[in-house]
């Protein structure tokens, strides 16, 4: 049955985080906040940041999405915490390139993404790129108005 | 009926191949249908044998050119009655004649004050052309509500049908919940009140005979490429006056008359909004997919339609967890279907479809006003038309219970 190549994009991790996702809430008195929108689905993610020392020291996010986009979100919380805004930068570069199929070899993107590189099979789905991408879009955004100083709207 | 439903398929080659191991069923025909060879073949006939520019030339291909070019504007005119042939101009899709008719005809009637009224079902295409309006003229945008069941509601709409209405601009098929407007009443009430009847015809070509002078409309805008035409190919139907009384919307080749160093006059209503090299393939293409359809007959496609929508909707309410937007009697139903499965979000629900064969839409469809009015995100939605079967609607009710359960258990 070819519902059972879903497993390549439905790995149990991602369900797992999908169903419970890590830092999903509200930040109180957070540095910055960012709200991004998937135009095509109605996706909606809002991201909170907390800065400390030139790190990101706290985060959480909300707002709905598909399985793929609150898996990708909730890993993407948990690998950034304690990174500066060169290495999510990088993060965010590697995903990017993981997700669309660019070619590199697995364990570059684990050594570099951590459990977030379980969604390379989302590459085999290019219809569901942007779900993945979302989340790391909006880091991406958020830190690059923190090095403006301004709050993303 | 020169046709015969059950040969259908085999005029659709696209829907006879497999994908992802599965065999396709195509159930996104309210976001574009598939094409019967004989559009396929009109279309390359014309670039094989007739290609020219139309209008313009004294050659032979020219004139083959020109010839079926003026010969769809009659297969539209009969198709949807209208008076005369001049009255359908060609656009790009529903979306332009929407917008021109905003641009052009609503700039002259719309003054500050007035009110524009449109319903919470519409598409986009029939909501941001009259927002841009409305701030241009200082106008106000009206939306008339939806009963609990998804339909129109008359009485809100006898409400915000005024004195002050100067456009009602209704769809007259739902492209989410698959309902029918009663176009005729609004028209008339429209009128009544000394307003102009537009009708986005988007949904509603592609399924059921419309009959422009018996609506009493005044516009209809609607595409080709729902109703087995090409992409790129739409028509505007206005009434000649309210044609007449518009500005072209685009100057230069093809819609002048004279051109001098300081002014120029152009041609006639259609053909002064028929600026530039037109879609010529496009609008012959069109015209086979109107033969195609009168060859079908539309009483033929209705009932077939029907048939599906009444063997699949009990089926999809049986399932436990699946919601369906819009009225659950049938007979209520175009082929559009609207639903949600309970903790799965329909973007996950259209990916499991596809890999189990079924082509379905997951999203907002262009209807952000009517997703907040539901207070829901999203939909997936199966769209049926006249060439799909039973054992399609048996594929997706299989597809949907495998996609239930792989969400659930995280495999099957």
């Amino acid at each position: 049955m070819a519902l059972s190549r879903l497993d390549n994009l439905y790995r149990q991790m991602i369900l797992e985080h999908a169903d419970h996702p890590h830092h999903h809430g509200v930040l109180e008195n957070s540095d910055h906040q960012l709200e991004l929108r998937n135009p095509t689905c109605g996706d909606v993610l809002i991201l909170q940041l907390k800065m400390e020392d030139g790190k990101v020291s706290d985060i959480a996010f909300s707002g709905e999405g598909c399985t793929i986009s609150q898996a990708s979100a909730s890993m993407m919380t948990d690998e950034v915490i304690g990174k500066t805004p060169n290495e999510i930068e990088k993060m965010v570069v590697a995903f990017s390139d993981m997700v669309t199929g660019k070619a590199e070899t697995e364990e570059d993107y684990e050594e570099i993404l951590g459990d977030a590189s379980i969604l390379e099979g989302v590459a085999q789905f290019p219809a569901r790129i942007k779900c993945a991408t979302l989340a790391w879009k909006a880091i991406y955004q958020a830190l690059g108005e923190n090095n403006k100083g301004v709050d993303g709207q | 009926m020169v046709k015969k439903m059950n040969e259908i398929c085999r005029d659709f080659p696209i829907l006879n191949q497999i994908v992802n191991d599965e065999r396709l069923v195509y159930l996104d025909n309210a976001a574009t249908s598939q094409k019967p060879k004989e559009v396929i073949d009109a279309v390359s006939n014309y670039f094989l044998r007739d290609n020219a520019n139309v209008h313009r030339g004294v050659h032979t291909l020219a004139e083959r050119a020109t010839e079926q070019f003026e010969q769809t504007r009659f297969k539209v005119k009969n198709l949807i009655n209208a008076k005369s042939e001049r009255e359908i101009v060609y656009t790009k899709g529903t979306t332009e004649g929407l917008n021109w008719v905003a641009v052009s005809f609503g700039t002259q009637v719309v003054k500050s004050g007035d009110e524009i009224v449109v319903s919470y079902m519409e598409h986009h295409s029939n909501i941001v052309p009259w927002q841009i309006l409305c701030e241009k003229t200082g106008a106000k945008l009206k939306y008339v509500k939806l009963t609990k069941n998804g339909e129109l509601d008359f009485e809100d709409a006898k409400e915000k049908i005024t004195a002050k209405t100067k456009i009602v601009s209704i769809a007259q098929a739902s492209n989410v919940m698959g309902v029918v407007n009663p176009i005729k009443e609004l028209a008339k009430l429209a009128h009544e009140n000394g307003a102009y009847m537009v009708v986005d015809g988007a949904q509603s070509l592609p399924h059921m005979k419309v009959d422009v002078q018996d609506l009493d409309v005044d516009f209809l805008a609607f595409s080709g490429h729902k109703m087995l035409g090409p992409t790129g190919i739409g028509i505007l139907f206005g009434k000649m006056e309210l044609l007449e009384r518009m500005s072209p919307l685009e100057y230069g080749g093809e819609m002048i008359d004279f051109v001098e160093l300081d002014h120029s006059t152009f041609k006639e209503v259609p053909w002064k909004f028929e600026g530039g090299t037109q879609n010529i393939a496009g609008v012959i293409g069109l015209g086979a997919a109107i033969d195609y359809l009168q060859d079908v007959g539309y009483e033929e496609i209705e009932k077939k339609e029907h048939e599906l929508v009444e063997y699949v909707l009990p089926k999809l309410l049986q399932i436990d967890g699946l919601t369906v937007y819009g009225p659950k009697e049938p007979d209520k139903h175009t082929g559009v279907i609207s639903f949600n499965l309970d903790g799965i979000h329909p973007h996950d629900v259209a990916t499991a479809l596809d890999m189990e064969g079924v082509a379905v839409r997951a999203g907002h469809h262009c209807a952000q006003p009517l997703m907040k009015y539901l207070k829901i995100p999203a939909t997936v939605r199966a769209s049926f038309y006249f060439y799909n079967t039973k054992a399609d609607a048996d594929q997706l009710i299989k597809a949907i219970l495998a996609t239930k359960e792989f969400f659930k258990h995280g495999t099957i």
